[in-house]
């Protein structure tokens, strides 16, 4: 194509079918299991394992069909940046709660 | 790196020079005719394009977390009436636009796959696959809206709480074995209503901004404007797809399968 040392289309990783297969049937099996785990009485661990699958749900989809795994540091590093960003969203709007007026609704 | 953006730089001062044969350092560096002067190279510039997409997508993020926020706070303040909206949600349709979204999610991945292998019938077929898994999640979420419309669970001036301090005269309630709520928490079953309808509400707005950029997609994939090395908007918007995906996920679980061995 041209003498540049990188060629003109992308350096990056191009990920196969086989992986993105592999992903759906997880996530379909991560929704099954969701489904399923919802109609046991779990207490308050019914919550917390909902969020867990959903949040492993997540992980794969960032990881692998948005090609996070395959990406510069840069990119990582923006998503940790955002996750951090958004978890900050939600601890300090709970200490502000939890501390004061809880319960004085 | 910095030499060569001097020679790209110096080239641009004698452009009419650039096509001479000779020196190759004063050559204007051949490039693909989609690369923007102001990059060294193609993948630097597609590695721009993808953090300016991530950043977007943080906004996103924290756009939803304030929803996802309000709904933690409200939950854990009137837990019960939350059990009983919840069960006025049918598990089924949720379940099943679930796996459409995970399937249009796949399909997606696909077409970005087809982009970067240069398949441009493949390509086609994905974004049509994924157009079409859209209009079905849509569809679903508009026969779930006309169900809670019908039973007046919209909240505003036609809001009606029978379903919960009458659980007997609900089928959905009734299934799901509910107790009939005291009056001041059935009233904030509402409050369970309105999140419900802010957040799937502002998802299928995405949704549809989604399925409106897909289709332009279908036109411009058919001309192979994404079969021929610049993949970057297909791989950009697969971000946006996969993210809307996300968002779905965790809404389906917190808003569909609260305490539903009850």
């Amino acid at each position: 194509m041209s003498e540049q040392t990188k060629h003109a289309e992308h350096e990056h990783h191009i990920v196969g079918p086989g992986v993105y297969v592999a992903i759906l049937l997880a996530l379909l099996l991560g929704t099954g299991l969701t489904v399923w785990a919802s109609f046991l009485e779990l207490g308050p661990w019914n919550p917390i394992i909902a969020l867990a699958i959903a949040t492993a749900k997540a992980t794969l989809v960032v990881l692998f069909f948005m090609h996070v795994k395959y990406s510069t540091k840069l990119t990582k590093l923006t998503v940790v940046a955002g996750i951090f960003t958004f978890l900050i969203l939600v601890s300090m709007t709970l200490a502000d709660y939890i501390s004061r007026a809880w319960g004085s609704w | 790196m910095p030499d060569n953006s001097a020679i790209v730089y110096d080239a641009q001062e004698s452009a009419s020079a650039a096509n001479n044969a000779n020196g190759a350092n004063s050559a204007h560096l051949e490039h693909p005719s989609y690369l923007r002067h102001h990059f060294n190279s193609a993948e630097q510039q597609a590695d721009t394009s993808n953090f300016a997409m991530w950043l977007f997508l943080l906004t996103e993020v924290m756009f939803f977390g304030g929803l996802f926020t309000a709904y933690l706070i409200y939950r854990n303040w009137y837990y019960p009436a939350f059990v009983a909206g919840s069960h006025q949600l049918n598990v089924i349709w949720g379940t099943l636009n679930t796996v459409v979204l995970i399937a249009s999610s796949f399909t997606m991945a696909m077409g970005v796959w087809c982009a970067e292998t240069r398949r441009r019938r493949g390509l086609i077929l994905c974004l049509s696959l994924t157009f079409i898994l859209g209009l079905c999640f849509l569809g679903i979420k508009t026969i779930e809206y006309h169900e809670k419309w019908e039973k007046h669970h919209v909240p505003g001036v036609h809001y009606s709480l029978q379903s919960f301090v009458d659980p007997d005269s609900d089928a959905a309630a009734r299934a799901a074995g509910d107790k009939p709520l005291p009056l001041d928490m059935a009233r904030h079953t509402e409050i369970y209503f309105s999140l419900y309808f802010a957040m799937t509400g502002m998802h299928a707005l995405h949704m549809i901004i989604g399925i409106g950029i897909l289709g332009f997609m279908i036109y411009r994939a058919r001309a192979g404007a994404y079969t021929s090395g610049h993949v970057t908007f297909v791989e950009n918007f697969g971000l946006y797809w996969h993210f809307v995906d996300i968002v779905w996920i965790y809404l389906f679980a917190l808003l569909y399968l609260i305490s539903r061995h009850q």
